[in-house]
């Protein structure tokens, strides 16, 4: 990500405060300047599906608020002097340290600092986050990273049907609390026990168990890879990795599988559960058809412009399951570049032949000049982020935001994984090209 | 001290206006020390997110319909774009205008950056965002990064001001340099006012009316025109050409004591501008005063006072009634300090008593040199209130309101009522600038708080279940113990 951008679509390393937030009870503090905290929750949370500050978010993050001091005579002091009081201050029960640009450009000892923490005991941890190292997306993997160095523990036992789900990034995507939740379902139907971190209800208690479990399960076109190979590296667990976030029957089944296979069950169960599952989604769909096919105004060719979740776990269901036909697929995730050749490849792989162009860029603005530039015949379908309803406006297309950010919708519980996720992700389409004209 | 237009930069608040972000005392003190020069600012040993001023200036700057901004800094001093964009489309949405995304890019600066430098990069950003958008005129914002490392972003805008046709300007609104984010709209103004305002070749009856969104656009446009007078937003929602004509107005008048101090000066003392120093048009004695602050400036003193007299006679028995209703209700303010002062007596004037104020800083003077209009007017009434500052720091603020336990908090600025509401107390967050706006917007908020107070039950449902973020100790330890001495 070294170029220009305009629209963006995610924030910088710092924004993974996001995810320490995530965490219940857990509390980030920013070694940064006053603004930083205050534009990265803006961004990921209150104007991406208004997502507000919850226990301990918003302006409650405890911040050194760095000014020119700190720049010329270092922010170290500073930085002990906040966390000590942070403790105090604030109940929570993980408090994880994260620096900003200017922490690391000055070179701040943080981790000398936390160290005296750690070694009294207090449950500090912290990641060198300066924006100018990468995308929050990044930035979540480094919190990872820090907790599973500095916080777990090897378990002595491994507990059999364990699985830790590792999957969307917290706030980044605004739909983090239900898909997680949904995943959790799925995989808890076919028989295993699975341990989320993220989301209400679970905090330390669930993150204490990671090194308890079997297996961890990625399920990520990309994002968390580095996190699985170190859980395995530091704690023995093996790690399955599934590419795509299952959105409707087709994936939904191949993924439950696919998991049920890697972990020994009995695939009598899985059909059982994937049946119940299809009988139950096409019940809806059977009633929806006359609407779905009989009406001249549904769209027949959609384009996405998110990050990788959704760009691919979209297309999969429209095309594999809903009879939909890709225009070109814009990835706006900064995939880093060891990635993008998988990803692309399932790109090249839905039914009957059919396959899509895809671009990376999280230059929003000349993925919509490339959209400008496309030949439509009829209304396209635009699956993007707020910053695509000017453009669906300006080429007649319907537009859903699905990808950060969604500052004209409010997410509480939805989802839009799994067999439940597809009908409401069916609902929405179908509901904005109904309202469009009436 | 006169606004230095040979200067690149605006000189921060905390040097320029002696700014505070600490203090704990009463308004009597406040003002009484802030006139002597006598008053310093108290620093925390804990703190917790505030703001910047870069957000301040690339929010506001991004508003101007034809210009563009390029953000020379990592991607994430970009986030505030999104609100950016977000509160435009609520400007346009209300002007029944067609939706447009905002001009602005950031160069995205990258680890190498930080040690080669990016000028090459700023360069090509800023041509790319004449490419994009053909704008009237480009600002460049500056970051924490790029201040730190030096980056000469002068040079670059002067050499490509041979290659692009417009105006290219510095914006130097660095987070690091200053606690009180208003420094970046003193930013963004000395940009416009350097770059883009241009001196007069006639005079017209125009008047700059610096605000933000401009949500009364159209009552403030019936009010100019009784006195033959005709508004010119600035600067959100105006073109660039209608901003280089600034110096051509017949006075200059500021929904913000913040917000106006820089350019409404800066025109004054450049091109003879009359800025209106008065209180702010907040409920009847500022609306009074601003209109008599305008009347004077224009000459249009008569008319002024049949205006005032008019409305005051058409509100006044509705005004009656709404205090009768909120007679005894007990509220804590939460503002910026030109706000936060000037609604502790709009609340006043509707019959609520004010038990605390708070302002996410204090300016000790104006542009103009003397203590803002507001603050002065609070102190020289009979009764003394307790005021703090603090830069929006919840923790002070949640243990005072724990300890006061109002009936109303009222609040500007996201990110602080949502906590009082969990606290169980009445919340009203003024996010429009024209919420109270003269006398018929004090009848219309003096409705808003009657239905704040009416019912009460998300509020007394998300208290009974809503855990605070603070430990007990600290919600039972004095809220300003964690401000130091004062310090020069």
């Amino acid at each position: 990500m070294s170029q220009l951008v305009e629209q963006i679509r995610h924030v910088c390393a710092l924004g993974a405060l996001q995810s320490v937030l995530a965490i219940e009870r857990a509390v980030p503090v920013l070694h940064a300047g006053p603004g930083c905290g205050q534009k990265l929750w803006g961004a990921l949370g209150l104007d991406n599906g208004c997502q507000g500050s919850g226990y301990v978010g918003g302006h409650s993050v405890p911040s050194t608020n760095i000014t020119e001091k700190e720049v010329i005579f270092g922010g170290d002091k500073k930085l002990r002097e906040t966390i000590e009081n942070a403790l105090k201050v604030i109940d929570a029960d993980l408090f994880v340290v994260l620096t900003g640009c200017t922490s690391d450009i000055v070179g701040d000892d943080v981790g000398e600092v936390v160290r005296e923490f750690q070694d009294a005991g207090k449950p500090v941890v912290y990641a060198e986050t300066g924006g100018f190292k990468g995308t929050n997306i990044y930035g979540h993997e480094l919190v990872l990273e820090a907790i599973i160095d500095q916080y777990l523990k090897p378990s002595e036992e491994i507990e059999p049907g364990l699985v830790n789900i590792w999957s969307v990034v917290p706030f980044q995507d605004a739909f983090w609390t239900g898909n997680l939740k949904e995943l959790e379902k799925l995989v808890s139907e076919i028989g295993l026990k699975p341990n989320v971190i993220f989301g209400p209800g679970r905090g330390l208690q669930a993150l204490n168990k990671v090194p308890k479990a079997q297996f961890n399960l990625l399920v990520s076109p990309w994002v968390g890879v580095k996190n699985v190979q170190s859980l395995e590296e530091k704690f023995g667990t093996p790690y399955l990795h599934y590419p795509v976030l299952p959105i409707g029957p087709t994936e939904t089944g191949k993924f439950l599988r696919t998991v049920g296979e890697y972990a020994g069950l009995d695939s009598k169960r899985i059909e059982e559960v994937i049946n119940r599952h299809e009988n139950e989604y096409f019940y809806y769909i059977e009633r929806s058809a006359d609407v779905l096919l009989e009406t001249r105004l549904l769209p027949r060719r959609f384009i996405t412009v998110a990050d990788s979740f959704y760009t691919l776990g979209v297309s999969k269901f429209l095309i594999n399951d809903m009879g939909l036909l890709p225009e070109t697929q814009f990835i706006t995730d900064d995939v880093s570049p060891e990635h993008q050749e998988k990803i692309e490849e399932e790109f090249k792989n839905f039914i009957d032949g059919i396959s899509s162009e895809v671009v990376f860029t999280n230059d929003g603005g000349l993925a919509q000049e490339t959209i400008r530039n496309i030949k439509f015949r009829g209304r396209p379908l635009i699956l993007g982020s707020a910053w695509e309803r000017v453009l669906a406006e300006d080429i007649n297309g319907y537009q859903l935001s699905i990808s950060m950010p969604l500052s004209d919708r409010l997410v509480l519980n939805r989802s839009y994984v799994g067999y439940e996720g597809a009908l409401r992700l069916v609902e929405d389409i179908y509901s904005l090209v109904l309202q469009d004209f009436q | 001290m006169a606004i230095n237009v040979q200067s690149a930069e605006a000189a921060v608040r905390e040097s320029r206006l002696g700014a505070i972000t600490g203090y704990n005392g009463t308004i009597k003190d406040l003002v009484s020390r802030a006139s002597c020069c006598s008053l310093k600012n108290r620093e925390r040993c804990f703190s917790q997110a505030s703001a910047c001023s870069s957000g301040c200036a690339q929010g506001y700057l991004s508003g101007i319909e034809d210009a563009a901004i390029v953000n020379h800094a990592p991607i994430g001093c970009a986030a505030d774009s999104i609100y950016g964009n977000t509160a435009n489309k609520w400007g346009e949405s209300i002007r029944g205008w067609k939706h447009r995304n905002i001009n602005f890019i950031t160069t995205n600066m990258t680890e190498e950056d930080t040690v080669f430098g990016a000028v090459n990069k700023l360069r090509e950003a800023v041509r790319e965002a004449y490419m994009r958008f053909k704008p009237k005129a480009i600002f460049v914002t500056t970051s924490c990064v790029s201040g730190i490392i030096g980056e000469d972003i002068k040079s670059v805008l002067d050499e490509l001001s041979d290659e692009i046709p417009v105006p290219l300007s510095p914006v130097f609104c660095e987070g690091f340099k200053s606690k009180v984010w208003a420094s970046g709209f003193d930013a963004a103004f000395h940009a416009i006012l350097t770059a883009i305002v241009k001196p007069p070749e006639v005079k017209t009856n125009k008047v700059n009316m610096i605000n933000f969104r401009g949500g009364a656009k159209e009552a403030i446009t019936a009010i100019l025109a009784r006195f033959e007078l005709e508004p010119v937003f600035v600067a959100p929602f105006s073109t660039v050409e209608e901003l280089s004509k600034m110096s051509e107005s017949a006075a200059t008048i500021s929904i913000c004591g913040t917000l106006g101090s820089y350019l409404g000066n800066g025109l004054e003392e450049q091109y003879g501008v009359p800025y209106v120093k008065s209180l702010q048009p907040h409920g009847t004695a500022g609306m009074d005063s601003w209109l008599r602050g305008l009347g004077k400036a224009t000459g249009k003193e008569n008319e002024v006072e049949e205006y005032i007299a008019e409305e005051k006679a058409r509100i006044t028995s509705e005004l009656a009634v709404i205090r009768e209703k909120l007679k005894g209700y007990k509220a804590v303010v939460g503002m910026g300090p030109s706000f936060g002062h000037n609604y502790i007596r709009v609340l006043q004037e509707l019959g609520v008593e004010v038990v605390w104020g708070a302002t996410w800083h204090f300016d000790q003077h104006y542009d103009h040199g003397t203590c803002p209009e507001s603050s002065r007017k609070l102190s020289d009434s009979e009764t003394d209130i307790p005021i703090s500052v603090c830069d929006q720091q919840n923790f002070e603020l949640l243990n005072l309101l724990n300890k006061l336990k109002p009936d109303l908090y009222i609040s500007r600025h996201g990110g602080t009522a949502v906590w009082a509401t969990k606290m169980g107390i009445a919340s009203v967050m003024v996010a429009d600038e024209y919420s109270a706006f003269g006398y018929q917007g004090l009848i219309d908020f003096g409705y808003r708080l009657i239905d704040a107070v009416t019912n009460r039950s998300l509020a007394k449902n998300l208290s009974a279940r809503v855990k605070l973020p603070y430990t007990d100790w600290w919600l039972s330890q004095d809220g300003f113990s964690f401000l130091q001495e004062e310090v020069g």
